[in-house]
């Protein structure tokens, strides 16, 4: 396996050298709302007047639950964690969750952006994608 | 849509697991019992929901049965596809265009997690795409927000389950209880398997005709609404990425029940006996306030106090929901159909709820869909 990882999707999120992860969002400048991922057309009012956003590294846990077996299509360690970070923006973001352990979490947690692990590609890169860890 | 359209027959073939018949075969047998019970098997037009069946699979019912010539429309709306096909076929008698509509649903659903084409290939590589896990998180805010607990949502199954018992056309007919329930294997947490229900197998029909039969009173089509999501929530049924604070977004179950409630000029305390999505069992829960059948926070209170339970004040999905009867997504809002108008006839038998004149049938599902239905007589 060489060292490069490669996202599962291109533009979803990119990560610094110092391991800080951040998501790629839009604002909308017609009525304000920041929105994931980035669009050509606001999710919430249609406007195409977006300005791309760096959404925040951080932000509080807001629902979580394990999911137990692979879903269809899905070749990645199971079981993993799953659930909703609330971002300050106001954004509200479906994520992997770097738990299983649901008794040690809580509503609105302090949580952090990490990358994942998924799987191997033909190239020998490791497929990525975002997740949360209590931080 | 006034009183111009009522229900001459129904028909269903069960819900369950059959290796040995197409989805064809299911199709055939509920429509050839839908227009035996209507007396007269001529129609003018047909409409199947389905979701799974593939090209023209409503075609290929009617050519088994040699009663093609007709219009024949297929109609895919996630779990909402039978009653979307109810709609096109119910506004096509009341605009004039047709006197007598088969609709019809018919569905083979994959065994397990239902894979859907619905999601873009990376979001099930990242494993964002579990639909249980969707379910779990609304289970786990009807939590937090309305403080439903896990026996609560194991008393939803025990209820279904046990009314299930009484359907001959449901897959499980074997009552369980609140420990069977909470020691089955965990899903999703707060679900577990039994919370869940099986995507399975079936088939429904329905006869609309318009005004008046020899039957002197007939059950009547009074609201058939259908109305997809408003964007915002992230929790809701289009299972979005992102939302947003979404207190003041009405899910497309609260805007269909508004149309539907509207249309059949009734209100929720109105009706007599309901069919709802139990998906799951927090579904049935939500729906309880999305249909105006409880106040915000009320869900638990109603289950306990027994008025969603057969007997009760407004029985909930007496022919078992789809926790007892497996949801095969085109068929399962047209079943609920056939329930309501073997309610509204009197002969459900051990199930009847006594009296019933209003029955309103519910559907929620992938798109976001939301459907709600009224029936009367
Ligand atoms: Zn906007």
């Amino acid at each position: 396996m060489s060292d490069r990882r490669v996202p599962v999707r291109a533009g979803l999120f990119d990560a610094d050298g110092d391991g800080t992860v951040t998501l790629l969002g839009s604002r909308c400048r017609a009525c304000g709302r920041a929105s994931f991922p980035r669009a050509e057309v606001c999710p919430y009012c249609g406007s195409a007047d977006l300005e791309p956003v760096r959404l925040s590294p951080t932000g509080t846990l807001w629902g979580w639950t394990t999911v137990h077996a692979a879903p269809p299509g899905y070749e990645g360690p199971v079981p993993f964690g799953f659930g909703v970070v609330e971002l300050p923006e106001g954004v509200r973001v479906i994520t992997r969750l770097e738990t299983v352990d649901v008794p040690d979490l809580a509503f609105g947690m302090p949580m952090r952006a990490e990358l994942a692990p998924l799987s191997e590609n033909e190239d020998g890169d490791t497929v990525v994608t975002y997740t949360f860890a209590p931080a | 849509m006034s009183d111009a359209v009522h229900i001459a027959g129904v028909g269903i073939h069960p819900f369950g697991r059959f290796p040995d018949r197409t989805v064809t075969d299911l199709g055939v047998a509920a429509v050839r019992a839908a227009l035996d019970d209507a007396g007269d098997p001529r129609f003018d037009a047909a409409f199947c929901g389905t979701a799974y069946a593939g090209v023209a699979a409503g075609h290929k019912v009617l050519s088994a049965l040699a009663r093609t010539g007709m219009p024949i429309v297929n109609v895919e709306a996630g779990c909402a596809s039978g009653a979307a096909a109810l709609r096109l076929g119910a506004e096509a008698i009341a605009a004039g265009q047709h006197d007598t509509v088969l609709v019809y649903g018919i569905e083979k659903m994959p065994k397990g997690i239902i894979r859907s084409t619905f999601f873009e290939p990376w979001r099930e590589e990242a494993g964002l795409a579990a639909t249980p896990a969707y379910f779990a998180l609304r289970a786990q805010r009807l939590q937090r927000e309305a403080g439903v607990t896990d026996e609560q949502l194991a008393r939803v199954v025990v209820k279904n389950r046990r009314h299930g018992v009484h359907n001959p056309d449901a897959m499980f007919r074997k009552e369980t209880t609140v420990e069977e329930v909470l020691g089955s294997r965990i899903v999703c947490e707060p679900l577990r398997l039994f919370m869940l229900c099986s995507p399975n197998e079936g088939a429904a029909a329905v006869v609309l005709r318009r005004g008046a039969s020899g039957d002197s009173a007939p059950v009547r089509l009074v609201g058939v609404a259908l109305r997809s999501h408003l964007p915002g929530s992230v929790l809701g049924e289009a299972t979005p990425l992102s939302g947003v604070d979404d207190r003041d977004i009405p899910p497309p179950t609260t805007l269909a029940a508004r149309d539907a409630y509207a249309a059949a000029g009734v209100e929720a305390a109105d009706v007599d006996v309901v069919e709802c999505q139990d998906t799951d069992a927090a579904r049935e829960l939500l729906s309880y306030e999305e249909l105006g059948l409880c106040e915000p926070g009320e869900q638990g209170a109603l289950l306990d106090g027994g008025a969603t339970t057969l007997g009760g004040q407004q029985p909930v999905n007496p022919s078992g929901g789809l926790l007892s009867k497996g949801e095969p997504l085109g068929a399962s809002a047209l079943g609920q159909v056939v329930e309501l108008t073997r309610q509204l006839r009197g002969t459900a038998g051990a199930r009847q709820v006594d009296g019933a004149r209003v029955a309103l049938a519910h559907t929620v599902g992938r798109g976001a869909n939301a459907s709600v239905t009224i029936l009367t007589r």
